[in-house]
C-alpha cells in the first residue's frame, strides 16, 4: 500500500542589522527587532496560520486518516515566542490530534554538522528539549539543516540514538534508484533513510502558480493520480517542504490550501495512506544502503553546500566562526550562547553567494554578497573579540575546560558542604532547642543541679538516629 | 558603411575619458572590416594612431581661400595630413570666411583643449565642420559630446544624412545641478537635432530623457568597455600587501563632480579604528588645497597622501600598488577608470550613481554620501583577505569580458537601425 509522508519545515532566522566596523567593540547587540518582527507577523498571517488551520481542519475533517510532520528550528521557536506565539499555540492544538509529529533538528538551522560533531550533537539535544517543553514528544527522527546528509552525519545521526533520517532524493546520488523506497545509511544500517521526492515536492512548492509549467493548473486529483501510478513496489513518497511554501512562495490566492485540502481525499479514493516519519521508520524495511559520500542539500540544482560555502568569502566566515566553537561551549555562557546560536544560521551564508540561481534570493537588507560578508564579518569580529576575552587566550581549550572543571568539581563539593552544615546546623538548633526545654522543665521541677546529667545523656544518644 | 565623426580628443593626447572612449569606439567599429571612418580632430599632433580611422586635422582645414601652392603645403601640414586633401577640402569653400582669425592657409587655428574662449571655439569647430561635410562622402554623422554637437548638426543640415550623437557627459553631471545655460542649450540643440542619442550608461539615458526631455524611443544606452592592457602594463609586479600596510587609491581629477570630500571623510573613519591603512588621493583639481586643508584638519594627514597628477604608466603603477580603489562619484556619466583598476587586479568601490556600476557585479557599490558603508567597504577588504582575493579575480575576470568589439557591434547595429537598413 502507498504512503505519503508531509513534512513542513518551519524556520525563520533572526535577523542582523547593519553594523558597520567601527561599532566592533562598543555594540553588541546585533540584531534588526523592526524587521525581526515585520517579517515573522508578515509569514505568521499570510503563511504559517492559514496553512496550519488547513492541516487543523483536515485532520479533523479525515479522522485520523491525515497525519503530517513539522520540524521546527530553535531559532524559528523563538522568534514565533516573541512575535508570533498564536503559531506555536495552533501547533500544540496539532500535537493534542496525535496526528502530528515533531522532528528534531539543530537548534540554529545551522551548519555545524559539516564541521563540528559535538557542536552539531549539542544543538539537537537542545532542540529535542525544546520540542518536549512544547509538545511533550521525543523526536525520534531528526532532518538537518536543508536536509544536508552524508554518510558520516548518518553515521553520528544514528550513534546519537535516532532512527531515521530525513534528506534530499538527489538525483546524482540515486542514480537509477527511485526515491520511493527506504533506505538506510551506508555506515550505519540501523539508520533509515527518507528521501525527498524532488518533482513531487517542487511542483507543489515551486510551480504550483507557474502558469507557464506544462502541469498548470494542478489539481489534488491529477496529483495523487501520478502517485498512484507508479508501481505497486514504490510505497513511499516524501513530500518536504518548507510551511511558507503554502501562501509565501505559492501565493493563497493560488488556491493552493484547497489543493492541500482536497488531497486526503484523494488520497483515500486511491488507497493511499499518509504517514509519519517515525511510522515509516518503525513499518517499512530498507531496501539497501545509499552512499553518500559528498555532502548533499535541497538547495539549488546542483543540491550541495555551494551555496553557503561555494565561494572563498563564504568559507572564510564558516571557518572564522566555528574556530571559537569549542571555546563557546566550553564557557558556556549564557548570552555569548545566545549570539552563537543566531549567528550559526545557515541563512547568514545564503546571503554572501555569488552563485546565479534561477530561484530569486532575498538578501534582505544587503545589496550584494560582499555587503552581506561585510556585515556579517564585522559582527563576527565582534562576537570572537567577546568570546576571547571571557577567558584568556593564552589558555588552550583543554587547559580551560580542565580547570573549569575543576572549579565546577569544587564549586559542587563546596554546595555539598554546605548543604552538610546547613544540616549539622539545624541539628544543633534542635539539640540546643530540646536542651532548653528540658531546661525548663529542670526548672519547673526545682530539681537539684546534679539532675542536669540525663540531659547530656540524651545529648550522647542524639547523633546515632 | 561610412561614417563621419566629430571628436575633440585622441589618444595619445588625452585629458579626461573622452579621448579613451572615443578611440575605443573607433576601434571596436573598425574592427569588424567593412567600416571606413573618418575622425574629425581639431588639432591632432601627427603621431594619432591611424589604423582605424582617417583622422582629419580641423586647423588644417581652409575655410577661406589661399593661392598656396604644393610645396609649402606639404611643409606646413605634411605631418598631420596629405597636401591634396587640403586642395580637397579648398575646392569646398561655402561662404567668405575672410573676416574670421584666418592664417596664411586660410585655416583657423584650434587649441584642442577646454580653453576660456571654448565657446567660440565650438564655433569654428563647427564652421570648418561645413566644409568637411560638404567634401566627404559618408552615410551617417557620429558626434561625439556637446563640444561637436553644433558641427555635427551643421553636417546634417549640409548632406542630409542622420545625426547620431554620443553624450559622454551633459552638464548636470559636471555641475551636481547647477546647470550653465549655454551649456544647456548647446547639448539640448544636439539632441534636439539628433536622430539616434546613444547614451553612456542608463543613468545618463535618463538625464537625458527627463533633462533634456528627449523622446525615448531615439535614446539608447551604448556602454564603455576597457581595452586589455598593454604588455608592458601587465607586467608592472603587483607588491604583496599581505599583513602590511595597505593602499586605499582614489584617482581622478579633485574636482566636486568626483565627490573627493567622501573619500577623506570615510578615509578619517577608517583612520579612527586602524592605523594600518595609507591613503592615497592621486590627481589635481580645483578642490585640491581643500581636501589638503580638510584632510589636516580631521587630523589625518600623516596618512593621506596627495601625489598629484599622474600621466601613463603612473596611473597604472600606483593601481598595481593599491589594495582598494574608490570612486565616490556624486555623478558619474559612466567611468572608465574602475574598470582599468580592475585590470590591474585591484577590487573597486564605486558610488551607485555611477554609470559603470550598471554593467559590474564584482565591485563594491555604495551610495555616494554613505560615508558609513564606504569605510566599511574599505574596512572590509583591506581586513578579509578572501573577500579581496575574490574581488581581484572574480573582477578581472568580468571586466575582460567588456571589450570595446561588443560596444562596436552594438553601435553598428543602432547605425543601421537609423539608416532604416534594419528594423
Amino acid at each position: 500500500m502507498k504512503t505519503i509522508c508531509l513534512y513542513f519545515e518551519i524556520h525563520q532566522i533572526i535577523h542582523l542589522k547593519r553594523y558597520r566596523f567601527f561599532d566592533i567593540g562598543t555594540d553588541h547587540y546585533y540584531y534588526d527587532d523592526y524587521e525581526n518582527e515585520r517579517s515573522i507577523t508578515d509569514i505568521a498571517e499570510r503563511s504559517y496560520m492559514p496553512a496550519l488551520n488547513t492541516l487543523l481542519e483536515m485532520i479533523k475533517a479525515n479522522d485520523k486518516y491525515f497525519k503530517v510532520a513539522f520540524s521546527l528550528s530553535g531559532v524559528g521557536i523563538e522568534q514565533l515566542e516573541m512575535h508570533a506565539p498564536q503559531v506555536l499555540e495552533k501547533l500544540q492544538q496539532l500535537n493534542e490530534t496525535g496526528c502530528v509529529e515533531f522532528l528534531a533538528e539543530p537548534y540554529s538551522h545551522g551548519l555545524a554538522s559539516l564541521i563540528n560533531e559535538e557542536s552539531f550533537a549539542r544543538e539537537v539535544k537542545k532542540q529535542c528539549e525544546k520540542i518536549t517543553e512544547y509538545f511533550g514528544q521525543k523526536p525520534k527522527v531528526l532532518r538537518n539543516s536543508s536536509l544536508i546528509y552524508s554518510d558520516d552525519i548518518g553515521l553520528q545521526v544514528s550513534q546519537m540514538g535516532f532512527k531515521g533520517m530525513l534528506t534530499e532524493g538527489a538525483k546524482h546520488v540515486l542514480g537509477w534508484k527511485s526515491p520511493h523506497y527506504v533506505y538506510n545509511c551506508a555506515l550505519a544500517p540501523n539508520l533509515k533513510l527518507l528521501l525527498r521526492d524532488v518533482t513531487l515536492s517542487d511542483d507543489i512548492s515551486l510551480r504550483f502558480n507557474n502558469s507557464d509549467w506544462d502541469g498548470y493548473p494542478l489539481f489534488a486529483d491529477n496529483y495523487i493520480n501520478k502517485i498512484a501510478a507508479f508501481p505497486e513496489e514504490e510505497q513511499v513518497f516524501n513530500i518536504f517542504m518548507e510551511l511558507s511554501a503554502l501562501g509565501i512562495a505559492q501565493p493563497l490566492s493560488s488556491n493552493i490550501l484547497d489543493f492541500i485540502n482536497a488531497l486526503p481525499a484523494c488520497a483515500k479514493a486511491k488507497g493511499i495512506t499518509f504517514s509519519t516519519p517515525t511510522e515509516i521508520c518503525m513499518k517499512m524495511k530498507s531496501v539497501s544502503a545509499l552512499d553518500v559520500p559528498d555532502t548533499l542539500s535541497w538547495v539549488d540544482e546542483e543540491r550541495d553546500v555551494s551555496c553557503w560555502l561555494g565561494n572563498p568569502m563564504q568559507r572564510e566566515a564558516f571557518n572564522k566562526l566555528y574556530s571559537v566553537a569549542d571555546r563557546v561551549r566550553i564557557a558556556n555562557d549564557p548570552r555569548i550562547n545566545q549570539d552563537w546560536d543566531y549567528l550559526q544560521a545557515s541563512n547568514n551564508f545564503r546571503f554572501m553567494t555569488t552563485k546565479p540561481s534561477n530561484i530569486g534570493l532575498d538578501r534582505g537588507i544587503y545589496s550584494s554578497p560582499f555587503d552581506a560578508f561585510t556585515n556579517y564579518m564585522n559582527i563576527l569580529g565582534d562576537f570572537i573579540n567577546r568570546v576571547n576575552s571571557l577567558y584568556p587566550e593564552d589558555i588552550d581549550n583543554d587547559e580551560l575546560n580542565g580547570l573549569l572543571t575543576t572549579i565546577k568539581n569544587q564549586g559542587d563539593e563546596i554546595e555539598m558542604k554546605e548543604k552538610e552544615i546547613l544540616r549539622l546546623q539545624t541539628k544543633i538548633e534542635k539539640m540546643q532547642a530540646s536542651e532548653d526545654k528540658l531546661k525548663a522543665k529542670v526548672e519547673k521541677a526545682k530539681a537539684p543541679a546534679a539532675k542536669k546529667a540525663p540531659a547530656k545523656k540524651v545529648d550522647a544518644t542524639e547523633p546515632s538516629k | 558603411m561610412k561614417v563621419l565623426m566629430f571628436g575633440w580628443e585622441y589618444p595619445p593626447h588625452i585629458l579626461g575619458g573622452l579621448g579613451t572612449a572615443s578611440f575605443g569606439i573607433t576601434e571596436g567599429l573598425h574592427a569588424q572590416g567593412d567600416m571606413d571612418i573618418t575622425f574629425c580632430l581639431p588639432k591632432p599632433w601627427g603621431d594619432e594612431d591611424k589604423t582605424a580611422a582617417n583622422i582629419i586635422a580641423m586647423n588644417c582645414v581652409p575655410i577661406a581661400w589661399r593661392d598656396v601652392d604644393y610645396d609649402y603645403v606639404k611643409s606646413r601640414v605634411g605631418n598631420v595630413m596629405d597636401p591634396d586633401t587640403y586642395y580637397k577640402f579648398r575646392d569646398h569653400i561655402y561662404a567668405d570666411f575672410n573676416y574670421m582669425n584666418v592664417n596664411d592657409l586660410g585655416c583657423i587655428e584650434f587649441s584642442g583643449r577646454y580653453p576660456d574662449n571654448l565657446h567660440e571655439e565650438i564655433n569654428n569647430y563647427s564652421i570648418v565642420a561645413g566644409v568637411i561635410a560638404r567634401t566627404q562622402e559618408y552615410d551617417i554623422i557620429h558626434a561625439h559630446d556637446w563640444l561637436t554637437y553644433p558641427a555635427g548638426i551643421h553636417a546634417k543640415q549640409v548632406s542630409g544624412k542622420p545625426l547620431c550623437i554620443h553624450v559622454h557627459a551633459t552638464d548636470f553631471d559636471r555641475s551636481r545641478g547647477h546647470v550653465n545655460p549655454t551649456v544647456y542649450s548647446i547639448e539640448k540643440n544636439g539632441m534636439d537635432n539628433a536622430d539616434c542619442i546613444m547614451c553612456v550608461s542608463e543613468l545618463t539615458r535618463q538625464t537625458v530623457i527627463n533633462q533634456y526631455h528627449q523622446d525615448p524611443r531615439k535614446c539608447f544606452t551604448v556602454h564603455n568597455a576597457v581595452y586589455p592592457l598593454r604588455q608592458d602594463l601587465q607586467d608592472i609586479p603587483r607588491p604583496d600587501h599581505t599583513g602590511k600596510e595597505k593602499v586605499v587609491t582614489f584617482l581622478g581629477r579633485l574636482t566636486m563632480q568626483k565627490g573627493p570630500e567622501y573619500f577623506v571623510e570615510a578615509a578619517n573613519m577608517v583612520l579612527h579604528r586602524t592605523r594600518n591603512v595609507r591613503f592615497c588621493m592621486a590627481g589635481s583639481g580645483d578642490m585640491m588645497d581643500q581636501m589638503i586643508y580638510l584632510a589636516a584638519e580631521r587630523g589625518i594627514a600623516d596618512r593621506f597622501h596627495f601625489p598629484g597628477f599622474m600621466r601613463g604608466k603612473q596611473v597604472y603603477e600606483c593601481l598595481k600598488d593599491s589594495d582598494v580603489y574608490v570612486m565616490p562619484s556624486v555623478s558619474e556619466p559612466f567611468g572608465i577608470s574602475p574598470l582599468e583598476a580592475m585590470q590591474c587586479g585591484t577590487p573597486s568601490i564605486i558610488s551607485k550613481q555611477s554609470g559603470c556600476a550598471e554593467i559590474l557585479t564584482n565591485c563594491i557599490k555604495v551610495d555616494y554620501w554613505d560615508i558609513h558603508a564606504l569605510a566599511d567597504a574599505m574596512y572590509s577588504i583591506c581586513h578579509n583577505d578572501s573577500l579581496f582575493h575574490y574581488l581581484q579575480d572574480e573582477g578581472k575576470r568580468e571586466v575582460d569580458q567588456i571589450t570595446w568589439e561588443k560596444v562596436g557591434l552594438w553601435i553598428r547595429e543602432l547605425y543601421e537601425r537609423t539608416l532604416g537598413w534594419r528594423k
